[in-house]
C-alpha cells in the first residue's frame, strides 16, 4: 500500500527528530541545572520523579488491568530503605533521640546508588510478599485490599520506633536527588517501560488485562504474570520514593498518605491509562500545575475585594480535574495510544504551528 | 480487670459498633446495587456531622430540629452526588466508576477544608445527651445507651421497607438484575436515587450522633471511619445488611476490646481492620453473612 512505502521512506527521518528532541532535551537539563532557580530546578525534577511513579502505577493500572491503590506504601518502603542506608551515623544519632536506632542499621551508610537499587529490591519484595495473597481478589476489591496494605505499611512505619524513628520521621537525608540522578532514572523507566511493552511480555501483561480467560487459555500463567507486574511496578516506586525522599530530605510517614497515591493516579489517569507517553507528558503538566496553582491557596488580590488565603483550594482543583477528565474524556490525553511524529505534524496541518515538544 | 470495667468496654464497643453499622449499610446497599464502592460515603458522614453543628451554633436550632434539618440535607446532597458522579458512568467500566468516587471523596474533603476550615471544631454537646446515668457500679454518658437504640430501631424500619414495601420490593430487584428490573417496569434511576438517599441519610444520622459522642468535628474524620466501615461491609458480607450490622458491631468491638486489653498494641489500632479484611476476603470473600441467597438490598 501507499502508506507503507511512505512510512518504510520516512522512518529514519522520523528517527532523526526524535535524536534530536532528546539531545535539545539533554542540552535544556544541562541548561536548567546551571541557571535554573532553586525552586524552578526542584519543580523540573520532580517531573522526573513522578514520571517515574506515574510509569510504576500505570504498569499496573493501565497495562494489566489491575487497579491498585496502595502505591503510597511502596514508595514510603523505598524512601525510608534508602534513607536509613545512606545517612551517616552521626546524623542517625542526632535523629533517634527518643529510642536509639537498632545497632545492625547504626553503622551502615552506602552510598547512593547501591542504596537506591537496594531500596527498589527491598519495595519489590515487599509487593511480591503483598501480591501474591491480594492479587487472587479481583477489581474493587483489589484496590480496597491494596489500600488497606498501603496503610498497613504506614501504620508499621509509624510504631516501629527503633527502625525508622516512628512519626518523628527522619531528618536532614542527604540531597542525593540531583538532577542528573532523576532524569537519569526517568529516562531509564522510560526505556524499561517501552521495551517491556515492545516485547512478548509486555503483550501477556496486555492480555491479561483486555481477557484474563483468553490469556489463559493461550498458555499465559496469569497469576504469575499478575505478580511479576506487581512486583515491578513496587519495584518502581520504591526507586520512585527514595528518589524523592532524597529531593525533599526530610521524610515522615505522614507524608504517605493515600493523598500521595491519589496524585499520582490522576497523572496516570490525565495521560491516559495504558500510555507511556501520556503518562510522562502528564506528570510534568500536573507536577508543574501543582507547583504553579500554589497561589490558590494563599492570599489573593482581586481589585474588588480581598481573600484572606483559602487553603484547600488547590485541592478542589485537582479533584474537579480528575472528575471532569474521568466522566467526559475518559481516555485521558492520549488514550492508549503512544505519541508519535506522525501525530505532532498531524497537529500541525490542521492547526498550524505549535511550539513545544516533548521526549 | 473489674467487672464493672468489663461492662464500661462493653457499652463503649456497643455504641461504636452501632455508629459503624449505620455507615456500613450506606456502603452496603449502594454496593448491592451498582457494585460500586462509594469512596464519597465517608464524607457524606462528615457532611452530615458539619450541617447539624452549623444548624447548632450559626442558626441556633435546638439540637433535634439541627438534626433533622442535617439528615434532610445530606441525604439529598447524596442523591445530587449520585447524579453528577455516578450516574453518566453507569456503564462505563467499574474502574472509572471508582476513579469518579475517589475524586468526589478528595473534592468534598478539600471542599471541606475550604468551607470549614481545616482546624477541628468543638461541638456544643446538648446536656440531654451528656448527662451520666449510674447502673449500679457501672457510669456512662447517655449518649452511649442512645446510639445502639436509635440504631436498632432504624434497623427494624430499614428492614421493614427492603422486605414488605413495594419500593425495597424493587431494590432487590434491580441488585438482582438491573436490566430484568428495567424490563419489569421498575424505575432503575428511581431506586438508585432513593439508596443513594436512605444510604446517606444514615450516614448523616451516624456523623451526628458520632460528633455528640466525640465531640470533634474535622474534614477529613470521615476518611478513617469511611474505610473502616466499608471493611465492616465487605466483613459482614457486602450487599447484605443485617451482615453490615454484624460487620460494625465486630469492627467496634475488636477495636475497643484490643485496645482495653491490649494497650501496647493501641498504636496499630488502624491497621487491624485492614488485617481482618484482607484475612477475611482470602479465606471467605463473600464475607460472613453473604451467601448467594443471602438477602441483597
Amino acid at each position: 500500500m501507499k502508506q507503507n512505502t511512505e512510512s518504510k521512506k520516512a522512518l529514519p527521518k522520523r528517527k532523526q527528530y526524535t535524536i534530536i528532541a532528546l539531545a535539545a532535551f539533554i542540552v535544556f537539563a544541562f541548561l536548567a541545572n546551571m541557571f535554573f532557580d532553586a525552586f524552578t530546578l526542584r519543580v523540573f525534577n520532580l517531573c522526573a520523579i513522578y514520571i517515574v511513579l506515574a510509569l510504576s502505577l500505570n504498569l499496573l493500572n493501565g497495562f494489566t488491568g489491575l487497579f491498585s491503590l496502595g502505591h503510597a506504601g511502596f514508595m514510603a518502603v523505598g524512601a525510608y530503605v534508602s534513607a536509613l542506608l545512606t545517612m551517616s551515623t552521626q546524623l542517625k544519632d542526632m535523629n533517634y533521640f527518643l529510642e536509639p536506632i537498632v545497632p545492625w542499621l547504626h553503622h551502615v551508610t552506602l552510598p547512593f546508588l547501591p542504596a537506591i537499587i537496594i531500596a527498589g529490591l527491598v519495595s519489590g519484595f515487599v509487593g511480591f510478599l503483598i501480591g501474591s495473597p491480594v492479587l487472587r481478589l479481583r477489581d474493587d476489591y483489589l484496590a480496597i485490599a491494596t489500600l488497606g496494605f498501603g496503610e498497613i505499611i504506614r501504620v508499621l512505619i509509624t510504631n516501629a520506633q527503633s527502625i525508622t524513628n516512628g512519626a518523628q520521621g527522619l531528618k536532614g537525608l542527604p540531597r542525593y536527588s540531583t538532577t542528573f540522578a532523576v532524569w537519569v532514572t526517568a529516562g531509564l523507566v522510560v526505556l524499561f517501560m517501552v521495551l517491556l511493552m515492545r516485547s512478548s511480555y509486555g503483550r501477556a501483561l496486555k492480555a491479561v488485562r483486555d481477557d484474563e480467560l483468553a490469556a489463559e487459555a493461550m498458555g499465559i500463567n496469569v497469576f504469575k504474570v499478575k505478580v511479576t507486574s506487581f512486583t515491578m511496578s513496587s519495584f518502581l516506586a520504591g526507586i520512585g520514593g527514595a528518589l524523592l525522599g532524597h529531593m525533599i530530605t526530610t521524610i515522615d510517614p505522614k507524608m504517605f498518605t493515600f493523598m500521595l497515591t491519589f496524585n499520582i493516579l490522576l497523572i496516570v489517569v490525565l495521560g491516559g491509562i495504558g500510555s507511556i507517553s501520556g503518562s510522562v507528558i502528564s506528570a510534568i503538566v500536573v507536577t508543574i500545575l501543582m507547583e504553579v496553582l500554589r497561589f490558590l491557596d494563599e492570599p489573593m488580590n482581586f481589585i474588588i475585594f480581598k481573600t484572606d488565603g483559602l487553603p484547600g483550594l488547590r485541592m478542589v482543583v485537582f479533584s474537579l480535574l480528575l472528575m471532569i477528565i474521568i466522566i467526559y474524556r475518559q481516555r485521558g490525553l492520549m488514550g492508549s495510544k503512544e505519541f508519535s511524529w506522525d501525530m505532532l505534524t498531524g497537529l500541525f496541518v490542521k492547526r498550524g504551528h505549535k511550539g513545544g515538544d516533548h521526549v | 480487670m473489674t467487672l464493672s470495667l468489663l461492662f464500661q468496654h462493653i457499652v463503649n464497643a456497643l455504641s461504636l459498633g452501632s455508629l459503624y453499622a449505620l455507615i456500613a449499610i450506606g456502603y452496603t446497599m449502594v454496593y448491592g446495587i451498582l457494585r460500586l464502592i462509594n469512596f464519597a460515603h465517608g464524607d457524606v458522614f462528615m457532611l452530615g456531622a458539619y450541617v447539624a453543628f452549623y444548624g447548632m451554633t450559626i442558626v441556633a436550632l435546638p439540637w433535634w430540629a439541627a438534626l433533622l434539618v442535617s439528615i434532610v440535607f445530606t441525604a439529598l446532597f447524596g442523591i445530587g452526588l449520585e447524579r453528577a458522579a455516578y450516574r453518566p458512568l453507569r456503564d462505563s467500566p467499574r474502574i472509572s466508576i471508582m476513579i469518579s468516587a475517589i475524586g468526589a471523596s478528595f473534592l468534598l474533603e478539600s471542599l471541606g477544608v475550604l468551607i470549614f476550615g481545616g482546624r477541628p471544631k468543638g461541638v456544643p454537646v446538648p446536656d440531654v445527651l451528656s448527662r451520666v446515668i449510674h447502673f449500679g457500679s457501672v457510669s456512662m454518658i447517655m449518649i452511649s445507651l442512645i446510639i445502639p437504640l436509635f440504631t436498632f430501631a432504624l434497623l427494624g424500619v430499614l428492614v421493614w421497607i427492603v422486605n414488605k414495601t413495594k419500593t425495597g420490593m424493587a431494590m432487590r430487584a434491580v441488585s438482582t438484575d438491573i436490566e430484568a428490573a428495567r424490563l419489569m417496569a421498575v424505575n432503575v434511576n428511581k431506586i438508585v436515587s432513593f439508596t443513594f438517599g436512605i444510604g446517606s441519610l444514615l450516614a448523616a444520622l451516624g456523623g451526628i450522633l458520632w460528633s455528640f459522642k466525640y465531640p470533634q468535628l474535622n474534614p477529613l474524620m470521615g476518611m478513617m471511619p469511611g474505610l473502616k466501615c466499608f471493611i465492616a461491609a465487605v466483613i459482614g458480607g457486602i450487599g447484605s445488611i443485617g451482615g453490615a450490622v454484624l460487620g460494625g458491631f465486630l469492627m467496634g468491638f475488636i477495636e475497643i476490646m484490643t485496645v482495653a486489653f491490649l494497650p501496647t498494641l493501641s498504636g496499630y489500632r488502624d491497621a487491624f481492620a485492614f488485617i481482618l479484611l484482607i484475612v477475611v476476603l482470602l479465606v471467605k470473600p463473600t464475607g460472613l453473612l453473604g451467601k448467594r441467597q443471602a438477602e441483597k438490598v
